[in-house]
């Protein structure tokens, strides 16, 4: 009997080791190597138009002593948060009746809808949008009719929402319609028929349970659009510099891929920074 | 044993026959075609440009497209020695191609300079130590490109236009550093708009953050035709017939004037890269690119229009499509468009002088941060 319980607890093991022993393998090639790789790049330099593996400080010197680097910088942060804060609270309304309101069957239909964005490509996608922003494009055209501005809508932060919502609404619809759809019923019922009115439901029992996905949409929301470089080349206008552009910039004039890589672990710091603190606040308990 | 002898002599056999099976290939392949690697900006490797030099040399063209000049020499400095046998860069990083040692020397006797118009045969960083580097291939002015529904010629004679109230947030910018500031260096008076001192090239920035709040956006080659076709933007300093030369053939109703402060002029040349294994190939290329033919297609280029150095180009030109050659104002006879750099007003687009392109880059990115 022992020796049958050893023989299924080998058998066990040996099972979650061969589900365990990819995770490293995968962690290493994908997170750890390119970021090893992009921390040693950032202490390398360029010689005669070559990257060359060095130890120098001068590219982190040089990104750092930029005057325009934290202008930039929260430049970047702050439109990214505002895209995220806004696309999150458009995106509610439609995956509060996907959760709620239709059937199981409609809501699968409606996800698949919301998805299919994706099928075509994203650069594709923004290059269409200048035809509906552009000078004498469809949106400024319906705005002259009704009797508004029919200025070119390009190059304002209009049309850099625009890019930013293209990229990341489905993702957070998706989000948070499976948040919501997994808020216990059984406590709404209850609330219901103890009497609570539907805004009260939705204050004191969805969006505490649903927090953690929908604060995750909006993470993911901000975490798409701060390194966003399409939209705000071509929808922008390249008048909102942000990172991401400082960063092509610096890889254009001279080659400086060593910078490029101090911009870069700039910007991962942030992120991961604000993924922490999203992450912390989404899951934390109640009377933490 | 006997077994053993005859299955020797059978292998023997069948690796002769493999063997010359093998080797047909290659000896077939000797006869076929050739392939002649080009580091190039866009659109040269156009059909209508190679396809009778591929077709009369048996040889496919192999194009490497790039954006800029830091990035054709860093492609270069990044590739092994002998990928690349003919490279087409702007006349201005011909000089950083000789001192990277990336360029072969040509020998003059190749080519018929005797055709060059007398400004073109010993051009400015193609010679060094009396040593040929590179060939002129075209070139073309920059000035104020401008949308005429939005400003008419005779407005756009001056650059000072930019700065009218009509144009706030309808002025746009071509992405890179020498045009702009040389423009703006152009404003200023400078006689030589790349060398400029300190307190020139203070003067020449300051001008530049005047021009900001004037600034629709920063465009690369797409984004310039389509903002300018549109009516996007009205103005776009250090363009040239390259981009309104495109959009008129297409009916925009665009247009580039040399303003009275001047124009800079782009040029375009072509170099054999060091090691190549097609030298004589990329000779003859080089040669027929500067043929009347050659001169020819280039000069009506599909992705960029220019004008080209040749009396025998422009003859032909002339001959064939005469509405291209009054266009670009490339006439034979009376006035024409070398009148503009005879008259002195037309400066060469160079590298900075006395500050390093680092430092015209650094600024550049200040300046679109502003």
């Amino acid at each position: 009997m022992s020796v049958l319980s050893a023989k299924v607890r080998l058998r066990r093991r040996a099972w979650f080791a061969l589900w365990a022993a990819p995770l490293p393998i995968w962690f290493a090639l994908f997170f750890m190597g390119p970021m090893l790789l992009l921390i040693a790049m950032s202490f390398w330099s360029v010689q005669n138009y070559r990257l060359t593996p060095d130890f120098s400080l001068s590219a982190w010197s040089y990104v750092l002593s930029l005057d325009f680097l934290w202008s930039t910088f929260w430049r970047s942060y702050g439109l990214s948060l505002i895209s995220a804060a806004l696309v999150s609270l458009l995106a509610f309304p439609a995956s509060y009746a996907m959760a709620f309101l239709i059937t199981p069957a409609r809501r699968l239909t409606f996800l698949g809808l919301a998805l299919a964005p994706f099928f075509t490509s994203y650069l594709v996608r923004i290059y269409s949008l200048q035809v509906f922003l552009g000078e004498g494009g469809v949106l400024p055209q319906l705005f002259h009719s009704v009797g508004l501005s029919g200025a070119s809508l390009l190059n304002s932060y209009t049309a850099l929402f625009l890019g930013h919502a293209t990229l990341t609404l489905p993702v957070v619809l998706v989000l948070q319609t499976l948040a919501l759809g997994n808020v216990d019923r059984t406590e709404m019922s209850a609330a219901v028929n103890l009497g609570a009115r539907p805004q009260h439901v939705l204050r004191h029992i969805i969006l505490p349970a649903a927090r953690p996905g929908l604060s995750l949409g909006v993470l993911f929301a901000f975490l798409l659009s701060y390194a966003e470089f399409v939209s705000a080349t071509y929808l922008g206008g390249g008048v909102f510099q942000t990172l991401p552009i400082l960063l092509t910039d610096l890889i254009r004039g001279g080659q400086q891929w060593p910078r490029a890589a101090v911009v870069s672990l700039l910007m991962m710091a942030a992120l991961m920074l604000t993924s922490l603190v999203t992450v912390a606040w989404a899951y934390r308990q109640k009377g933490n | 044993m006997s077994n053993f002898q005859y299955s020797r002599r059978a292998l023997l056999k069948s690796g002769l026959a493999a063997g010359a099976v093998l080797a047909t290939p290659a000896i077939v392949r000797a006869q076929e075609v050739r392939e002649l690697t080009m580091l190039t900006w866009a659109g040269h490797a156009d059909p209508e440009v190679v396809g009778p030099f591929e077709r009369a040399h048996n040889v496919r063209i192999r194009a490497k497209e790039y954006v800029g000049g830091d990035q054709m020499l860093a492609q270069f400095a990044q590739s092994p020695v002998g990928t690349y046998d003919v490279i087409l860069a702007d006349a201005e990083y011909v000089s950083q191609l000789y001192q990277a040692d990336y360029i072969e020397q040509l020998d003059l006797a190749d080519y018929p300079f005797d055709d060059f118009f007398p400004e073109f045969q010993k051009f400015e960083g193609h010679w060094y130590d009396d040593g040929l580097y590179a060939v002129f291939l075209h070139f073309g002015f920059l000035g104020l490109s401008h949308n005429l529904d939005a400003l008419s010629r005779s407005e756009a004679r001056n650059y000072r236009a930019m700065w009218q109230e009509n144009l706030r947030s309808k002025v746009g910018q071509f992405d890179w550093h020498l045009p702009n500031f040389g423009t703006m260096s152009l404003i200023e008076g400078n006689p030589a708009p790349f060398d400029l001192n300190a307190a020139a090239w203070q003067q020449v920035q300051d001008t530049a953050l005047t021009l900001r709040p004037q600034v629709r956006g920063f465009y690369d080659y797409g984004g310039t035709l389509s903002a300018l076709r549109s009516g996007e933007v009205a103005a776009m300093p250090g363009i040239g017939d390259w981009i309104t030369g495109v959009l008129q053939r297409d009916g925009a109703n665009v247009a580039t004037t040399i303003p009275e402060q001047g124009g800079l002029q782009w040029t375009e040349s072509l170099s054999i890269g060091k090691g190549s294994r097609n030298q004589d190939l990329a000779r003859e290329f080089i040669r027929y690119m500067i043929s009347p033919r050659g001169q020819v297609a280039t000069a009506t280029l599909k992705a960029y229009p220019a004008m080209v150095p040749t009396r025998a180009g422009w003859a032909m030109l002339n001959e064939i499509n005469p509405n291209e050659a009054a266009r670009q104002n490339m006439s034979l006879s009376g006035a024409n468009a070398l009148d503009e750099i005879r008259a002195g007003r037309i400066q060469l687009r160079r590298l900075p002088v006395q500050q390093s392109l680092e430092s015209w880059n650094d600024a550049w990115v200040r300046y679109k941060n502003a």
